[in-house]
């Protein structure tokens, strides 16, 4: 049943009075709050979707994909949400091992994300592959490939997250580990010297490079995407790394204590089809995960396209995650 | 001497207050420790979490150190000139730092001190080749002085503010040197403050989080608050959250206590609200000085919040400010502030009420003192349990009862209430000691109670601290974006959250005009919280 809270505060407390939607079927869907934002994907989303059923879809944020799953493991079975929407392939692995989740059940033939991940599951919705993005008014020969990204002038500072507290920070960890496998603690150690800093979360790192403090930050290859459609710049481009990119595919899952499977189990199959697709590139700034039913937009066509896509089997990232994380700080902070 | 129901009534209430903050801490710890869970996280004590220790200890004590010394000076420069023109507005000025997202003063901090900051621009035109790199322990540090000194230095001005006017008439009619004045007057009214600012500031330092990942310059410098962090958001470990929690408070308390930091000296001394007419300091080395180490700190703290502004100009305004979503943000971060700054207050004043009365006789016993001091301490320790960590602890406690949305604003209210304890218990409990002591046995003689004796004795004295404690409170609540994030749901958004929300989708020019209006709302407040004091002034003035 759907309910909205309204908060009628006070100046000391907040009384709370409910007042019951319409009777009509709902779906509740967990997500991150970027795909929720008036920009973001979410209205459209809703939209697009109660023209194809008798129902509302009700979102309900937090801040990323990590608190998502971090909330339905304080939830457990007595979750409201019938979806969750946002989970990647890095921590897919722990998800499923919460038991929270069913299989999917829907054709996912439309789905076709480079590296060809398939997973019974959940659903890809979209991906981006991770790149360095730098600011071409400083930087005129960035490096193409992770070796040269390592070994290069230590003077030429770059910017990356923290792979304890952010996605991206994670993902550019097993991408030096795909790259260099057992060498990758010496590569850390070289790159090191030109690690300006490394901040908590995506945000902090990306303002440093639109505030001109650093060239150089971590970030998708789409970014540039953003700048050229949004914004009508070409500044900010993607460096492309010979070796390959590695890969963020996002995904939404059926929790298996929902009591709207039927409903959800056409959402699934809706994230598949065109109507979910169109609006991901220019709302979520992410590949669509499978077929648009327009081209995408022309920026689309001038971004790096990967030669060789990096993903780690996501039971292997989570098996090695915390000793990865401790050879990344032991490399990192050690003399 | 208080009459013994009243005694028996203020210990009470320091007792319930005591009990409620202890309460809403250990409820939230047990509840996490009650969580069924599969620890992933092995074991505490590695070489690397001793390595971090360290680190956060060491940052703390440098960045006190450093925002204490440098406050020392310019807290006496501004004490002395209680009738220069723009005191009022330095004074409003050192409010604002803690208002504003640690993100926000971070970027402002980097456009001044930055590699591509005005600092280095300005010596890359004298020949030097990006002198200065603020990233690391030196970044630290500096951001930390910046949210800290001025907030030490705003304590301590209220403190020589107290000083009685005869003693500078005295002081001027002995013809006393700067020495002798330092000596005997300034030194004992800062040194008792002292240990109270010097703990708080420790404190907020070895919490840090934002600062020491962003300006850190990698994982070398970590505190154990990233470390909770870690294992509660990313890891979801809640067994190992609550062992580094603990840690944290073990730790950090001993070090306080061992330096002598927890509880603060005896209360003595008389009141006076208005700074008084100062005598001294007329000659022109002693203006030039003053001069010099106010300007020098005005520009500190200015520059990086005029970065801020310019950025923030650039944003389009009007547009933002008209947007449903600011309207709504607003709302709510303005409630949450209100409400949280009159809850810090309530609940400081039950505490400061217990201790006076806990110790309110000529000889009070072990008991009472230890009662005294476990509510000047727990006052102070709550800074030390994570937001993140009481967040999620009644996050789960709450479950139970349905959707946790509704109870959200009421949960970052009282987080927020307990993060500004400490503020406004430094704000107000020198003031209230020395009100207390100058005038219980007229009010017992004068046989005023209750209602009465609050309007005419209390209110003139207590209404000061008790606005600039408001205003410090309101601040801290409005700039706050840890209590929210785990409830974060659509109906309730907060300014900082709407900030951090633009700016990780790109939109940074909206970010920037964001952290204008907080800062301006900020300063209306700070503002609002310090009208009092002009009039006081003027009339000081006349």
């Amino acid at each position: 049943m759907y309910k909205l809270y309204l908060f009628l505060p006070f100046v000391f407390g907040f009384a709370i009075a409910h007042v019951a939607a319409a009777q009509e079927k709902a779906l509740t869907i967990y997500t991150y709050e970027s795909f929720t934002a008036e920009w973001g994907p979410g209205p459209k989303v809703k939209e697009e979707f109660e023209k194809t059923c008798d129902c509302t879809v009700n979102f309900v944020s937090v801040a990323d994909g990590v608190a998502l799953l971090s909330r339905l493991k304080l939830e457990g079975e007595a979750t409201d949400a019938d979806l969750a929407l946002g989970l990647d392939t890095n921590i897919a692995a722990e998800a499923k091992a919460t038991g929270l989740f069913e299989e999917h059940r829907v054709d996912i033939t439309a789905v076709d994300v480079p590296g060809g991940y398939r997973d019974d599951m959940f659903v890809p919705y979209d991906y981006g592959h991770f790149a360095l993005v730098y600011d071409t008014e400083v930087l005129s020969a960035p490096p193409s490939s992770m070796k040269e990204l390592v070994e290069g002038d230590p003077a030429q500072k770059i910017v990356i997250q923290d792979p304890r507290t952010s996605t991206p920070g994670l993902g550019f960890l097993l991408w030096v580990k795909s790259v260099y496998g057992d060498q990758a603690p010496d590569a850390w150690r070289k790159l090191r010297q030109r690690i300006l800093t490394v901040t908590p979360g995506w945000s902090e790192a990306y303002g440093l490079l639109t505030k001109g403090e650093v060239p150089m930050v971590l970030s998708y290859t789409t970014s540039p995407a953003y700048h050229m459609v949004a914004e009508g710049t070409e500044r900010y481009q993607a460096a492309s790394f010979a070796e390959g990119h590695y890969i963020q595919i996002e995904l939404v899952g059926l929790l298996k204590t929902s009591d709207s499977k039927e409903l959800a189990r056409q959402f699934l199959q809706f994230v598949t089809t065109p109507a979910f697709q169109n609006v991901i590139p220019t709302t979520n700034w992410m590949m669509p995960a499978a077929a648009m039913s327009e081209p995408l937009p022309e920026a689309f066509s001038r971004l790096v396209k990967p030669q060789k896509t990096f993903l780690m089997d996501p039971q292997q990232v989570a098996d090695n995650r915390h000793a990865w994380i401790d050879e990344w700080l032991a490399a990192m902070s050690g003399q | 001497m208080l009459t013994p129901q009243e005694r028996r009534l203020g210990v009470a209430g320091g007792a319930i207050a005591l009990a409620a903050v202890l309460a809403f801490m250990i409820l939230a710890l047990l509840a996490l420790l009650a969580f069924p869970s599969a620890p992933a996280g092995g074991t505490i004590v590695t070489a690397y979490m001793w390595r971090i220790l360290q680190f956060t200890l060491l940052q703390a004590a440098l960045s006190t150190a450093l925002s204490v010394l440098l406050a020392v000076p310019v807290a006496l420069a501004l004490a002395r000139r209680p009738n220069f023109a723009l005191r009022t507005w330095i004074l409003r000025l050192m409010v604002l730092p803690m208002g504003l997202p640690v993100l926000v003063v971070a970027l402002g901090l980097i456009a001044v001190w930055g590699r591509q900051g005005v600092a280095n621009s300005l010596l890359m035109i004298l020949g030097m080749d990006r002198p200065i790199s603020i990233y690391g322990l030196g970044g630290i540090l500096l951001a930390h002085v910046f949210f800290n000194f001025p907030l030490a230095c705003r304590l301590a001005v209220a403190a020589l503010d107290r000083l009685p006017g005869e003693y500078w008439k005295l002081a001027g009619s002995l013809g006393m040197g700067p020495v002798s004045v330092f000596r005997f007057l300034e030194w004992p009214a800062i040194a008792r403050v002292l240990p109270g600012i010097s703990s708080l500031v420790f404190m907020l330092c070895a919490t840090s989080f934002t600062i020491v990942l962003v300006l850190g310059g990698g994982p070398a410098a970590t505190t154990l608050e990233v470390a909770i962090y870690q294992s509660l958001r990313f890891d979801f470990d809640p067994p190992r959250a609550i062992a580094l929690s603990l840690l944290q408070v073990a730790v950090t308390a001993s070090v306080l206590g061992l330096l002598g930091l927890i509880g603060s000296a005896d209360p003595t001394g008389s009141s006076s609200s208005a700074p008084s007419r100062r005598y001294d300091g007329t000659s022109l080395a002693a203006r030039l000085w003053d001069a010099l180490v106010v300007l020098l700190s005005v520009i500190f703290l200015l520059l990086p919040l005029a970065a801020i502004v310019v950025e923030g100009l650039q944003a389009d305004l009007g547009r933002l400010l008209t947007s449903n979503a600011f309207v709504k943000a607003a709302t709510s971060s303005a409630i949450i502030a209100v409400s949280s700054a009159v809850l810090a207050l309530s609940v400081s004043t039950l505490l400061i009420r217990g201790r006076l009365a806990a110790i309110d006789s000529r000889r009070p016993g072990t008991v009472a003192v230890a009662y005294w001091r476990l509510l000047g301490a727990s006052s102070l320790l709550v800074l030390l349990v994570p937001p993140v960590v009481l967040g999620t602890g009644w996050f789960l406690l709450l479950r139970p009862l349905g959707d946790v949305a509704r109870f959200a604003p009421i949960l970052i209210i009282a987080i927020n209430a307990l993060m500004a304890l400490p503020f406004v218990m430094r704000v107000l409990e020198p003031t209230w000691e020395a009100h207390y002591a100058r005038t219980t046995r007229l009010v017992a003689s004068l046989g005023l109670r209750g209602f009465w004796k609050f309007w005419y004795v209390d209110r003139p004295i207590l209404v000061k601290p008790a606005a600039l404690a408001l205003s410090f409170a309101m601040a801290l609540s409005l700039g706050d974006l840890g209590a929210i994030a785990l409830f974060g749901s659509n109906d309730l958004v907060t300014l900082p959250w709407l900030l951090y929300s633009r700016l990780s989708s790109y939109r940074t020019a909206d970010a920037d005009g964001l952290a204008l209006i907080l800062g301006m709302i900020c300063l209306a407040l700070t503002i609002a919280g310090t009208l009092h004091q002009t009039d006081r002034s003027r009339r000081a003035a006349d």
